[in-house]
């Protein structure tokens, strides 16, 4: 069914017109375009064919491809989704050994530049790549083929799009992003823990409205996604104006949903659009349910973002429970104790020697 | 006999107590924003809103100030000049180790200031002129924060939280604080202690003027 539009596809499951206009009003509104250009999206959804998309996963928890499954019940997203990417993907087809591996050659083969290249985690290249192998090749020069022949390649999930996890310190593996592992091709970066599908289907819907990849920030991320911060757009905003903080897990103020800053949440250092789109269906996001945001789709948030529990991170050369104000405290003692030492040994020697002071200039 | 010399001109003295009142603020403001230590009992109050306001508009008279002392430091006498502070000659090094050791008691003889700095407090000056600069660099970068990829953000060094993490920019940002609170203790101290012998106190610092023993 080469021909047939998503449309078409989504007809046939079961998909009622009205769903499918409530779907393109929330695709626009992700996408922040206006509505004026709902049926633009609607009409390319009916009319243009379906991309073929082929999903890779390499050092990776499938956190990304278990976001695109998450639901009982499949919503039209989901569909989209799933209808687009039945040519290849690891996790979830049907096919494999051999059979598998030449589902996605033939996609290569057969619709070179054409088609959209998913991954999901990070690239090892550290001993020849030798910690990530598929079919007897390595993660690495799969990427070179199949992201190297494609359209355009969306990383999904931090590590696809920073190396994540894989690559956190000490990173033994020697991970790195898709960008890294094979520079020069397109890629659109999906980051999060794991990326939230709604706008994996945003920008792919977008691809179909518009024949062109969203605008990207220069972490590689749509703006659609990742131009507002966390912290401006949070739900407890107003109690982190106000002054009411959680200061402790459990407390009253926990219980009451203030704001989780001095709990260590990375709100103000993180962009994306969890507060407005939220996860699972718009059910909930870390926030909302009385957790501090991690930063993670930040590149190097396991690094850079811990202790994920503290506002500051920990100094470096110093303990590990050392705090910065610990130290500032530290600094400003030797500062006082080092002054009323000094008041005292003046007072003492100016006494003795009220005399016999001179200046360094009048010795020249 | 004294000698009325005058050597501290009007910018600054402005620009000295503008700092002063400045750094109070932001580092009152900025523990707060680190760690905020009044809890507000209801949520029509606005203490965090109040604390970060005063932070940034302290922030940008502090920027002010800080780049008028700067200007100055080409126009202004030989006092405020910035030949005083980048001055590198060996006798600068002999007259440094000289003053370092005044303080601590080793050498009696006081730090050789003809009206202006020490040695020691030339390149001190120096020290805190930079880590004004760092502090507002870094302030800006965060402030960028809010206005996410626009030529403000561009402007205002968003692109530093890239070079290093925003978090690192937040912790460097914050621990600088304790070093000028460090660097304000022994000033005032030093200030007191050698009033008499550099001719003044606070009081130089608003006339201008330092009372030198003739010899
Ligand atoms: C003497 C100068 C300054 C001192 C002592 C100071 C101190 C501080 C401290 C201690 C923090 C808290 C950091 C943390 O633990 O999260 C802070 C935050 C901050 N400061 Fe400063 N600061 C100074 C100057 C500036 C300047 C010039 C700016 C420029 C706009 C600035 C902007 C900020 C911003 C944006 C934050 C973060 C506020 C937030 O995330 O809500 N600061 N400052
Ligand atoms: S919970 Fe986090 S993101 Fe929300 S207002 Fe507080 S600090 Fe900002």
């Amino acid at each position: 069914m080469e021909g047939d539009s998503l449309f078409d596809k989504l007809s046939r499951r079961g998909v009622s017109r009205r769903d499918f206009i409530k779907f393109c009003s929330a695709m626009a509104a992700t996408l922040a375009l206006p509505s004026s250009l709902i049926p633009r999206i609607a009409e390319a959804l009916e009319k243009k064919q379906k991309p073929v998309l082929v999903w890779l996963e390499y050092q990776d928890c499938a956190g990304d491809t278990e976001a695109l499954l998450r639901a009982s019940k499949p919503t039209v997203g989901e569909l989209v989704l799933d209808i687009l990417s039945v040519d290849y993907h690891e996790t979830i087809m049907a096919p494999a050994g051999t059979q598998a591996e030449k589902s996605l050659t033939d996609v290569v083969k057969n619709h070179k530049g054409k088609y959209i290249a998913v991954v999901e985690g990070s690239i090892p290249l550290k001993d020849g790549g030798v910690y990530c192998c598929i079919g007897g090749k390595t993660a690495k020069d799969l990427a070179k083929e199949v992201c190297g022949n494609a359209l355009a390649t969306i990383a999904v999930g931090t590590c696809a799009a920073y190396g994540g996890i894989p690559a956190a310190r000490p990173n033994p593996t020697g991970a790195v992003s898709v960008k890294e592992a094979v520079p020069g091709i397109t890629v659109v970066n999906l980051p999060g823990c794991p990326m939230n599908v709604e706008n994996l289907t945003a920008t792919v819907v977008y691809y179909l409205t518009f024949g062109s990849l969203p605008a990207l920030d220069r972490l590689g991320r749509p703006y659609f996604a990742h131009g507002k911060r966390i912290h401006d757009n949070c739900e407890r905003r107003s109690h982190f104006d106000a002054g009411q903080f959680v200061r402790k897990w459990g407390d009253e103020g926990h219980r009451r949903g203030w704001c989780l800053y001095e709990m260590g949440c990375k709100g103000p250092e993180a962009y994306m659009n969890c507060p407005v789109i939220k996860y699972n269906e718009g059910t909930s996001w870390p926030v909302q349910a009385g957790h501090g945001c991690l930063g993670c789709a930040t590149p190097n948030f396991w690094d850079v973002n811990t202790p994920f529990y503290r506002r500051l991170p920990h100094v470096p050369g110093f303990g590990v429970e050392t705090t910065a104000d610990k130290i500032g405290v530290g600094i400003a003692a030797v500062a006082a104790a080092g002054v009323a030492a000094h008041a005292v040994a003046h007072a003492v020697r100016k006494k003795e020697s009220k005399e016999e002071t001179g200046t360094q200039g009048d010795k020249k | 006999m004294q000698r009325r010399l005058y050597v501290w001109e009007f910018p600054v003295r402005l620009t000295h107590w503008i700092t002063v009142v400045c750094i109070a603020g932001l580092s009152i403001t900025g523990f707060y924003i680190g760690s905020p230590f009044i809890h507000a009992t209801s949520a029509d109050q606005y203490v965090m809103g109040w604390m970060r306001f005063i932070h940034f508009v302290a922030a940008y008279l502090l920027t002010a100030s800080v780049l008028v002392r700067t200007y100055w430091s080409f126009v202004g006498n030989e006092y405020a000049h910035i030949r005083e502070f980048f001055y590198f000659t060996p006798q600068r090094f002999v007259d440094l180790a000289g003053d370092l050791r005044y303080y601590i008691f080793m050498n009696k003889n006081q730090p050789r200031s003809a009206g202006g700095h020490s040695a020691l407090a030339s390149i001190v000056y120096l020290g805190v002129w930079i880590l004004l600069f760092v502090e507002i660099f870094t302030g800006f970068a965060l402030y960028s924060q809010s206005h996410y990829g626009g030529a403000l953000w561009t402007l205002m060094g968003g692109w530093l939280l890239f070079l290093f993490s925003a978090q690192t920019v937040r912790l460097y940002h914050h621990l600088i604080m304790w070093v000028i609170i460090f660097f304000i203790i022994e000033h005032v101290y030093i200030s007191w202690i050698t009033r008499e012998e550099r001719g003044g106190f606070v009081d130089s610092m608003i006339s201008g003027y330092r009372m030198l023993k003739e010899r």
